[in-house]
């Protein structure tokens, strides 16, 4: 098994504002998203020879072949739920490592916002073993708010504690968000606003949540070795290390997962630290950009990626290490709390952040972390 | 010799104070309370509550016949109690039968089990009763009526009721009705209903059965007896010429209501739990004519043991707050509900899963003892395939691991309390809590499982087990 390190280049993303685009379509998104990249990378469209296309509830490769006129290029179509955005791009890279291609597009999006009801639809799946109530009667919101539970239980914090924990979580997202030109909801929160929100699934509120959003993002990747052709003055950022871990759904059937903490982030850290040849995430990794649909699920990510030690995630949080001064800033450009989750984008997203800050183009220079090298995105 | 040999009940936990009927329709109130079915009961889970209850300490596997008996059948065309039987575990090749349209469906099943055991068709019959009746508001029958359940279990040996003698009338009288299409129960001018009818009938099957068998009310120690209201009961009580106060079996209209079909094996149960060996029984059913039956009890009621029962279950109970959540319960309140769009039902999953669905199977692996729900065929332990057995997991307790309480659930009453069960004796459950009262629930506790109604998607019925607080102390 070989390593992924430094064999991938991105030479160039774009990102479209994220909110509720009522005005945006589902070809909007991929097309700004992706002429961005291709701007940003200095292509023309009609050099990339694949693309691979993240999206949770489109389906097929047409999605961005119709709107971009991709020209019968092979367009592969991925979805991963929540991790499609990744996935799209871990399967690029693979393909460009293994040299099928030399320049190819991945791109992420999703159109949320045309449903007419927030929250997703239950699963429609009748392939997989549906369980009555898997399948229909409890939200998301409700699945992670057993983790929550769970969490404050496991770990001795009284309901109140637990709840306050998860606010400053969420105050500092909003905060990060605020400063985000292209974030969904730009503005602050206080801990009193967030503790006294309306009740989405107890023990989360409506400020522990993740924003319903349209957007798209996209990126243009190639080997290493040729990043510096597309990009001389050496504007690109390198692939360090990849991991992807699917469990056997033990959570709900054995009572050995404790439900504190996400076995699959634990593993998929370890193979990507492994990948890179990490030691010590907490030393190398200078920022993190998560996935905290829900503020307990960053506060997992915390204990779970190594940067927080387990059960101890409320120390650091307190003493502001999570910040964008603190010592391993997280979810910089807001989170999918404040820049929003258009779940197909949203991989790619994280990826975009870690991008502009490594690069020195984050727009703003209240937002602008100095000395980035590396960062992880989950 | 032929006679009941177990019994089981079922009361919903809610109960809806006649305080607050009266108080929606401004008049005065009846008496205390009735029970009421959660939004996720029909007389389908009910009648399982029962049979399970009857069956708790009975082997499963003996049982060759399974009676329901209801007005309000779930399903018109496909059989109820075939899921009834498939979820209390029985055997495949059992005879069963819904038996419905009557008021006294329940005392017919009864005499179709005695004639079946009998004439050696049958060694141990199951019949379970339940009723959701609903009648117009602000009319005496939605005061009036109550839900509930009762089960039965006959058979010829280890009787604790045997079932000397029994009578019956059919006729085609109508003075009460609901056509198939109706949700309301009707009835004619109720002087009619009540002389020309009630008070016809039951005498008459009484003073048959009596004359027939040579008795006289004094030689009863309880006379169990099916009337509309409290006042038509204390009046028929006298007219057949027994005491109100020592003879008399309790009709529970201030604190059940009216159950239906289910009213008289309730009674019935509820007369057993105090019965002590030698007691003689007079049951009497009404509806379409009338069935009285001779009841003696025997040593082996001092068996009976493990038993929720109908005293245990009236005292467990939880009021429900207002007159306008027992409409929306029982669907007559347009409502905004989440918008979101609910998944199509796949009656072929369903039916492939059904081990796991109705039997609440779960699979224990051969190598290394684990128990998972739902069936696994590669053991989540130790990733042995295909080696395990099924074991059923309808009957055990377990605490709650962790929860949620989800405000934008699908669901009638909110917020619904998600949850991770662990079974005291291994194994764990993902599932939705009921019978809750939200304030009481956390971490840790003592919660079993309960068969009801997920959702009505495709015009059809999803059933499910939920787990709920431990709801009665199985008493001794």
């Amino acid at each position: 098994m070989e390593s992924m390190k430094d064999k991938v280049a991105i030479i160039g993303m774009g990102c479209t504002k994220f909110g509720e685009l009522w005005d945006k379509s589902c070809e909007d998104l991929p097309i700004d998203a992706s002429y961005e990249a291709f701007e940003d990378a200095g292509i023309d469209p009609k050099d990339i020879q694949a693309a691979w296309l993240g999206c949770m509830f489109l389906r097929t490769g047409i999605r961005l072949s119709y709107p971009l006129k991709l020209q019968y290029l092979p367009v592969s179509h991925v979805e991963n739920a929540c991790g499609t955005g990744h996935e799209a791009l871990r399967n690029a890279a693979f393909a460009v490592a293994a040299k099928a291609y030399d320049l190819v597009l991945v791109c992420g999006f999703e159109k949320l916002k045309d449903w007419g009801f927030g929250g997703f639809p239950a699963t429609t799946e009748s392939a997989e073993k549906v369980h009555p109530v898997y399948g229909f009667e409890s939200t998301g919101v409700a699945r992670y708010a057993l983790a929550a539970t769970r969490y404050f239980s496991q770990y001795g914090l009284s309901p109140e504690e637990g709840k306050r924990m998860l606010a400053k979580v969420s105050v500092k997202s909003h905060h990060n968000g605020f400063l985000n030109p292209r974030a969904h909801l730009r503005f602050e929160v206080t801990e009193e606003q967030v503790l006294s929100a309306p009740m989405i699934a107890w023990p989360l509120g409506l400020y522990d949540c993740c924003g319903m959003t349209d957007g798209g993002t996209a990126a243009i990747i190639c080997r290493a070795e040729d990043a510096k052709k597309y990009k001389p003055n050496g504007d690109y950022i390198l692939i360090k290390g990849l991991g992807l871990s699917s469990g056997p759904n033990e959570g709900k059937i054995t009572t050995r997962y404790d439900w504190a903490h996400w076995e699959e982030t634990v593993r998929a850290a370890q193979q990507a630290y492994q990948d890179a040849g990490i030691k010590d995430p907490k030393k190398e990794i200078d920022m993190c950009e998560v996935h905290d649909c829900f503020s307990i699920a960053e506060v997992m990510c915390y204990e779970d990626l190594g940067f927080c030690e387990k059960g101890k995630a409320r120390h650091d949080i307190e003493a502001g290490e999570l910040t964008l001064e603190g010592k391993h800033p997280f979810n910089v450009g807001g989170g999918l709390k404040s820049f929003g989750h258009p779940i197909g984008a949203s991989g790619l997203r994280e990826i975009y952040e870690i991008y502009v800050e490594i690069l020195g183009k984050a727009q703003l220079p209240e937002r602008q972390l100095k000395n980035i090298k590396m960062g992880l995105s989950k | 010799m032929v006679g009941i040999t177990s019994y089981g009940a079922y009361i919903p936990i809610y109960r809806l104070s006649r305080a607050e009927i009266a108080r929606a329709w401004e008049k005065n109130a009846g008496a205390k309370e009735k029970a009421v079915a959660n939004y996720d009961e029909d007389s389908l889970t009910m009648a399982v509550e029962a049979a399970i209850d009857c069956l708790n300490g009975m082997d499963r596997c003996l049982v060759d016949n399974l009676y329901f008996a209801t007005t309000t059948p779930v399903y018109g065309e496909k059989q109820n109690a075939s899921i009834i039987a498939a979820v209390a575990d029985l055997r495949e090749d059992i005879f069963a039968s819904d038996v419905t349209g009557s008021i006294r469906s329940a005392t017919i099943a009864l005499k179709m089990a005695v004639d079946a055991i009998k004439a050696g068709s049958a060694k141990q019959v199951l019949v379970t009763a339940a009723d959701l009746r609903l009648g117009p508001q602000n009319s005496e029958f939605e005061a009036t009526f109550g839900d509930g359940a009762g089960a039965l279990l006959l058979g010829d040996s280890n009787i604790i009721a045997t079932i000397d003698e029994s009578y019956s009338i059919s006729s085609e009288f109508l003075g009460q009705w609901r056509k198939a299409k109706d949700y309301y129960v009707q009835c004619w001018e109720d002087r009619f209903v009540r002389e020309e009818g009630y008070f016809k009938f039951l005498p008459r099957v009484v003073f048959e059965l009596l004359k027939k068998n040579k008795l006289a009310p004094k030689d009863f120690t309880k006379l169990i007896l099916y009337a509309p209201d409290a006042r038509q009961h204390r009046a028929m009580a006298k007219e057949l010429g027994f005491d109100y106060k020592t003879q008399v079996q309790d009709p529970m209209f201030d604190c059940l209501g009216n159950s239906g079909v289910a009213f008289t094996p309730m009674m019935l149960v509820a007369a057993l739990e105090e019965a002590n060996p030698g007691d003689t029984i007079l049951l009497a059913g009404y509806g379409d004519g009338a069935d009285a039956f001779v009841l003696r009890v025997t040593d082996e009621i001092k068996k009976v043991k493990n038993k929720r029962g109908i005293k245990r279950h009236l005292e467990s109970k939880m009021p429900l707050s207002n007159y306008e959540k027992y409409l929306h319960f029982r669907k007559f309140i347009e409502f905004e509900g989440d918008k979101r769009p609910p998944p199509p039902t796949y009656l072929p999953l369903q039916w492939r899963e059904r081990h796991d669905i109705y039997r609440c199977y779960g699979s224990k692996c051969r190598q290394c003892g684990t128990i998972q729900y739902p069936i696994q065929r590669v053991c989540v332990d130790c990733q042995a395939k295909d080696d395990y057995d099924e074991t059923r997991l309808s009957d055990q307790k377990g605490k709650i691991f962790t929860f949620s309480m989800d405000d934008r659930a699908n669901v009638a009453e909110l917020p619904l309390v998600l949850n991770i069960i662990n079974f005291d004796e291994g194994g764990r459950f993902y599932s939705t809590l009921t019978d809750r009262d939200i304030k009481k629930v956390e971490v840790g506790m003592p919660v079993e499982l309960t068969f009801r109604k997920m959702h009505e998607e495709g015009g059809l019925v999803n059933y499910f087990w939920k787990s709920r607080p431990i709801r009665v102390k199985q008493g001794e």
